[in-house]
C-alpha cells in the first residue's frame, strides 16, 4: 500500500515523459487524476491508521537491497511522518489543479511534478537512511529541473545557486550517515535500529562531528540563517507551483530530518549542541521576519517568511533538546511537526496567490499593484486569509503551532522568549502588505488584475480551508502527531 | 600426461585473455586482406572476442580462486571482475564509434589496437608478479599511443607525442622500481614480496613503490601523471577517447590495489596514495571547471574520478568493504562515462556552447546525456553514487575520514562544471546556424550506445544485488 502510494506517481510520470503523442489537455487530466487518487489514497491510509507501539511503525514493508552495507528497502509511516504525507499529496493535488491552463509543455512539466511527488512521499516514507538521502537528492534534482525549465527572470542562474547550495547540503547529511552507519554495531543504515541504539552516545567528539554535519544538511534545506541565501534567488524565479512545492513540501525535508534523524540517533549530541540550536532558531526568526519586512517584492517577502516560520520549528526542536519537564518538551515538539503542515498549507496557498499576479501583471512588485480589493475581491478575500493565517491569527493552524512552540519552549528556556517580536513583525509585514496590495489606490499594474477563475479558487481555496480546518478542530492531527512527539521525547532524553 | 592436463587447466584459467589475443590478431589479419568497404568482418571478429572473453570472465567467477603459472596470475574476484568490466567496456566503444570509424582507412587497425590494448589492462589486473605486471604496462600502453595518434590531425599528434614521453618515462620509472623491489626482496611474485620485504629499509621499500606508482598512475590517469589525459581525449578520434579514459584506468587501480596488499606496514602507503587521490580529484576538478569542449572537460573529469577511485585502493586490505567498492565504482564509472561519450559520438558536437537547444531536438538524447552527468556527479540513484557511497565509507573506514571529507567537497564542486554541459542543452534558443553542426547521417549505434548506458546507469538501485559478487579473497 505504502509503496504503491509512493510510485504510482513515478510510474505515471515514465508513461506521461515516454509517449510524446499524448495531447496536452490529456497530460493536464492525467496529472490532476493522478494526484486525486494520491490524495485519496493517503486519506485511506490515515483513516485505517492506528497508532503504533513506540518505536514502531505502520504500513511497513522491508525488502533487502544493498545487504553489503546493511541498507534495506524499509519504508513505513508513523505520526512524524504521516501528517506529511498527507501534505504531501494535498499540495500536489493543489498545483495540478491550478497548472490545469498551463500552456508550456504541459506533459514534461507533469511528468517532473510527478516525478518530485514520488521523491517527496518516499522521502517521508524512508526508514533507511540511503533510502532518505536517494529520495532527497531526487527532489533536488527534479527541482532543478521545474526552476530551469519553467522558471522567468534569471531562472538558470537561481536553479544553478539551488542545486549546488543545496547539493552541498546533501552531501554533508551523506557524511554524517556514513558516519552514523560506521558506529553503529552491527553496521547498518536502518533507521529503525539506529533510532534505537543512538550508535554515537557516549563518543562526544565523534558524536559532534557527525551531528554538525546533518544539520549543516538539514539547515541549508530547512533553511535556516546563514545558510538561506539560495532560498529567496530560487523563489522569485521559480513557477508558482515550483514555489508551492519548494516552501511547501521540500522545506520540510529539512526539519523533518530533525524529528526523524537528528533528534532520535543523536540524543547526547543533540543535547549537547541545543543551545547553538535554540540560537539558529532565534535568529532565523527575528532576521527572516525583519528582512522580510523589508522586501517590496510580494514573492521575497513571503520566501523571506519561510525562514522566519522555519525558525520557530528550529527553535522548538532546539528546545526540546534542553533538559527540563517531558510534557513541555512533549508540547515544542508537537508545535514544531503542527507547523510543518501549516506552514505547507499556507505558504503553498500564498506562492500560489503570488503566481496569479505574475501571471496576469508580470510582476511581484507590491508597488506596481493597489486597490486589489475592489478589482478582484476573490483574491483579495483569499489573500487577506492566507495573511491572517500565515501571521498567526487564533483559528487557524498557524496559531495552534506557534502557540505550542512557545508554551513549550519558553517553559523550559526562558531566552526563546526573545523570538517572540518575530511574530509582532510578521504580524507587521502582512498587514503592510495587505495595505499594498488590497487597499488605497490602483497601482499601474492594478487593471490588469482579474479575478481568480474557478480553478485557481479551486486550488488555492482548500489549501486554507485546511489552515482554518486545523485551527478549529486540531485533535485529530494532534492526536496522530501526539504519540510521536512523545517517542522522540523520549529518545531523546536517553 | 599430468603436466599436460596441467598446463591445459593453467591456459583455460586464462582463456579471456585468450581469446581477446585471438581477437586482436584475426581483426588485424582479416582486415589486411579484406576491401574497406567490407571491414565490418573485422568489427565483428573484435566484437565476438570481446562478447565471448566477458562470457568465459563470467563462468570463471564460479571457479575456485586461485593462482596459475607458478603464482604469477591470480584467478580471483578482482580479475575476474575487472576482466569482464573491461571486455564490456572495449565492446561499448567499439559500438559508439561503429559510424565513425565506419569505412574509415584503418577501421581493422583500431579495433586490433583496442583489444590488445584492452588485454593489456586485463594481464594489469590479474597479475602478481612485478615482471608480468611491467608486460601489461607495455602491453596497454604503445597500442594507446598508436590509438591516439590515428587521429592524423595536429591535436592528435600533439596528444600522441605527449602521451608517449609521459608513458615512456612512467614506464621506466616503472621498471627501476620493480628492480629495486626485486633487488630488496630477492624475487618479483607477489607472495615473495610479502615475505621479503618486511625487514627491510623502510625509505628504500617506499622508494621502488614510488617508482613501480609512477607507472600505474599514469595507466590510471591520475596525478602526477596525468597531463596526457585532456589533450588525448580532445585529439583523438571519439572511440579512442572513451576508450583511453575508461580501460586502461580499470587495470591499473586492481593492480595498485593488488600491489599495495603485500607493502610491509613500515610504509605509510595509506597516505600516499590518500594524498595521490586528494590531488587528482581537486585538480582535475579545478581544470574542468574552465574547458569549453565536451572531450576535454571529460578528460579532466576522468582524472578527478581516477581520484575517487583512488579512495578504496588507500585503504586496500584495511576494510572488507575495499575491494567490492572499488570494483563496483569501475564498472559504474565505465558504463557512465562511456554513455557520456556516446552521446558527444551520437550528435557528433564538441564544444559545449553547440549543445544549446539539443532538448528540443533531441529530446531523449539529451536524457541520455543528463542521466551519465549525474551519475559522473554522483546522484542516486546512479550506478556512479552507489559506487561513492560504498567507496567513501571504506575509506572513512580504513581510517582516512579527512581525505572522505576532501572527496565530499570535491563531489559538489564537479557539480558545476558537469552542469555548464546540461544547461545549454536545456535552453530554449538553439545554437546559431553558424554553429550548427552539420550531421545529415543519423548515427544510430552511437545512439543506441547512449540510451543503453543510461539505462544500466539509472538501474543502479539494483546494484546492490551486484556487489556481493564483487566480495571476495585475492590470491598471490
Amino acid at each position: 500500500m505504502l509503496s504503491l502510494v509512493v510510485f504510482l506517481p513515478l510510474f505515471a510520470a515514465v508513461v506521461l515523459a515516454a509517449f510524446p503523442k499524448i495531447p496536452d489537455r490529456t497530460a493536464r487530466w492525467a496529472w490532476v487524476a493522478v494526484t486525486a487518487i494520491e490524495a485519496a489514497l493517503v486519506g485511506v491510509m490515515w483513516f485505517g491508521y492506528r497508532t503504533p507501539a513506540a518505536g514502531q511503525l505502520g504500513y511497513e514493508e522491508q525488502v533487502e537491497w544493498i545487504p553489503n552495507v546493511g541498507s534495506s528497502y524499509h519504508v513505513g509511516v508513523d505520526g512524524l511522518s504521516l501528517p506529511l504525507l498527507a501534505l504531501t499529496v494535498v499540495v500536489f493535488l493543489a498545483c495540478a489543479v491550478y497548472a490545469l491552463k498551463e500552456d508550456q509543455r504541459p506533459r514534461i512539466q507533469a511528468a517532473l511534478f510527478l516525478f518530485l511527488q514520488t521523491s517527496c512521499l518516499g522521502l517521508f516514507a524512508a526508514q533507511d537512511l540511503i533510502l532518505f538521502f536517494l529520495f532527497f537528492d531526487l527532489s533536488i534534482v527534479g527541482m532543478y529541473f521545474v526552476i530551469a525549465g519553467w522558471g522567468h527572470g534569471n531562472a538558470a542562474r537561481s536553479a544553478l545557486k539551488f542545486f549546488l547550495y543545496t547539493f552541498l547540503g546533501s552531501l554533508a547529511l551523506l557524511l554524517g550517515f556514513i558516519g552514523l552507519y560506521l558506529y553503529a554495531e552491527p553496521h547498518t543504515f536502518d533507521m529503525v535500529e539506529l533510532a534505537a541504539s543512538a550508535p554515537l552516545d557516549g563518543n562526544p567528539v565523534a558524536g559532534g562531528w557527525v551531528l554538525g554535519a546533518i544539520l549543516l544538511g538539514l539547515a541549508i534545506k530547512t533553511p535556516t540563517f546563514p545558510f538561506h541565501t539560495w532560498l529567496p534567488p530560487a523563489h522569485t524565479d521559480a513557477p508558482a507551483i515550483g514555489s508551492a512545492v519548494l516552501a511547501g513540501i521540500l522545506l520540510k525535508m529539512g526539519t523533518y530530518g530533525f524529528v526523524r534523524i537528528a533528534m532520535p540517533m543523536l540524543p547526547e549530541a543533540w543535547r549537547a549542541w541545543s543551545w547553538l540550536i535554540i540560537a539558529i532558531g532565534i535568529i532565523s526568526v527575528l532576521y527572516g521576519a525583519l528582512v522580510a519586512l523589508a522586501q517590496t517584492d510580494l514573492k521575497r517577502m513571503i520566501a523571506y517568511t519561510s525562514v522566519n516560520h522555519m525558525g520557530y520549528v528550529v527553535l522548538a526542536v532546539g528546545a526540546a533538546g534542553v533538559a527540563g519537564s517531558e510534557s513541555a518538551r512533549e508540547v515544542a515538539v508537537t508545535g514544531a511537526l503542527t507547523q510543518m503542515v501549516s506552514h505547507g498549507l499556507i505558504t503553498a496557498a500564498l506562492f500560489l496567490l503570488a503566481g496569479v499576479l505574475q501571471d496576469r501583471a508580470g510582476t511581484y512588485d507590491m508597488g506596481s499593484y493597489g486597490g486589489l480589493a475592489g478589482q478582484a475581491p476573490k483574491f483579495a478575500a483569499l489573500f487577506a486569509v492566507g495573511a491572517f493565517a500565515s501571521l498567526g491569527l487564533p483559528g487557524f493552524s498557524g496559531f495552534i503551532a506557534e502557540f505550542q512552540i512557545f508554551a513549550g519552549s519558553i517553559g523550559t528556556v526562558p531566552a526563546t522568549a526573545l523570538a517572540l517580536p518575530g511574530i509582532l513583525i510578521t504580524a507587521a509585514l502582512f498587514l503592510l502588505a495587505l495595505q499594498r496590495l488590497l487597499t488605497g489606490s490602483a497601482g499601474k499594474k492594478t487593471n490588469a488584475v482579474t479575478d481568480l477563475t474557478t480553478r485557481e479558487l479551486l486550488s488555492v481555496g482548500p489549501l486554507l480551508l485546511l489552515a482554518l480546518l486545523i485551527g478549529v478542530f486540531p485533535r485529530p492531527l494532534l492526536d496522530l502527531i501526539e504519540p510521536a512527539a512523545s517517542t522522540v521525547v523520549v529518545l531523546l532524553g536517553r | 600426461m599430468e603436466m599436460d592436463n596441467g598446463a591445459g587447466m593453467e591456459f583455460l584459467a586464462v582463456a579471456p585473455e585468450m581469446i581477446v589475443l585471438l581477437g586482436a590478431i584475426a581483426a588485424l589479419l582479416s582486415g589486411s586482406f579484406l576491401r574497406r568497404d567490407r571491414q565490418w568482418i573485422s568489427r565483428v571478429i573484435a566484437i565476438a572476442a570481446l562478447l565471448a572473453g566477458a562470457a568465459l570472465a563470467g563462468i570463471a567467477f564460479t571457479q575456485p580462486v586461485r593462482t596459475v603459472f607458478d603464482g604469477s596470475f591470480a584467478v580471483d574476484v578482482g580479475t575476474n571482475a575487472a576482466r569482464l568490466i573491461i571486455c564490456l567496456a572495449t565492446l561499448l566503444v567499439i559500438v559508439l564509434g561503429i559510424e565513425e570509424l565506419t569505412a574509415g582507412p584503418q577501421e581493422s587497425e583500431t579495433y586490433a589496437l583496442m583489444l590488445l590494448s584492452a588485454l593489456g589492462a586485463m594481464v594489469m589486473s590479474g597479475t602478481s608478479d612485478l615482471l608480468i605486471l611491467a608486460v601489461g604496462f607495455l602491453l596497454a600502453s604503445i597500442p594507446l599511443y598508436a590509438l591516439i595518434g590515428m587521429n592524423r590531425s595536429a591535436t592528435g599528434a600533439e596528444a600522441a607525442m605527449k602521451t608517449y614521453l609521459l608513458g615512456a618515462f612512467s614506464g621506466i620509472a616503472l621498471l627501476l622500481g620493480v628492480t629495486l623491489l626485486y633487488a630488496l626482496a630477492g624475487g618479483t611474485a607477489y607472495a615473495t614480496l610479502q615475505t621479503g620485504l618486511v625487514d627491510m629499509p623502510a625509505g628504500v621499500v617506499a622508494l621502488g613503490l614510488v617508482g613501480v606508482l609512477a607507472g600505474l598512475v599514469f595507466k590510471a590517469g591520475a596525478v602526477p601523471a596525468h597531463f596526457w589525459v585532456p589533450d588525448a581525449a580532445e585529439g583523438s578520434t571519439v572511440s579512442a577517447a572513451a576508450f583511453l579514459t575508461t580501460v586502461p584506468k580499470i587495470g591499473a587501480l586492481v593492480a595498485i590495489y593488488r600491489l599495495l596488499l603485500v607493502m610491509p606496514s613500515s610504509v605509510n602507503w595509506p597516505l600516499l596514495i590518500g594524498l595521490l587521490a586528494a590531488m587528482s580529484m581537486t585538480l582535475g576538478n579545478f581544470a574542468a571547471f574552465a574547458q569549453s569542449d565536451a572531450r576535454r572537460l571529460l578528460g579532466w573529469s576522468t582524472v578527478s574520478q581516477a581520484g575517487y577511485l583512488l579512495l578504496p585502493v588507500a585503504v586496500a586490505g584495511l576494510t572488507d568493504l575495499a575491494l567490492p567498492s572499488l570494483l563496483l565504482y569501475l564498472g559504474g564509472y565505465a558504463v557512465t562515462n562511456l554513455g557520456a561519450f556516446a552521446v558527444i559520438a551520437a550528435t557528433g558536437r564538441t564544444a559545449l556552447e553547440d549543445y544549446r537547444g539539443l532538448a528540443r531536438s533531441k529530446p531523449w538524447l539529451s536524457v541520455a546525456l543528463v542521466v551519465s552527468l549525474l551519475s559522473l556527479v554522483g546522484t542516486p540513484p546512479t550506478v556512479v553514487f552507489f559506487g561513492k557511497l560504498t567507496t567513501f565509507t571504506a575509506a572513512w573506514d580504513g581510517g582516512l575520514a579527512w581525505l572522505v571529507a576532501i572527496a565530499a567537497i570535491n563531489t559538489v564542486a564537479s557539480l558545476f562544471y558537469y552542469l555548464r554541459w546540461i544547461m545549454p542543452a536545456f535552453q530554449r534558443t538553439p545554437a546559431p546556424a553558424s554553429r550548427q553542426v552539420d550531421r545529415p547521417q543519423a548515427r544510430r549505434w552511437a545512439t543506441q550506445t547512449a540510451y543503453a548506458a543510461a539505462v544500466v546507469i539509472v538501474m543502479g538501485a539494483l546494484l546492490g544485488l551486484v556487489l556481493p559478487l564483487f566480495d571476495g579473497p585475492l590470491v598471490r
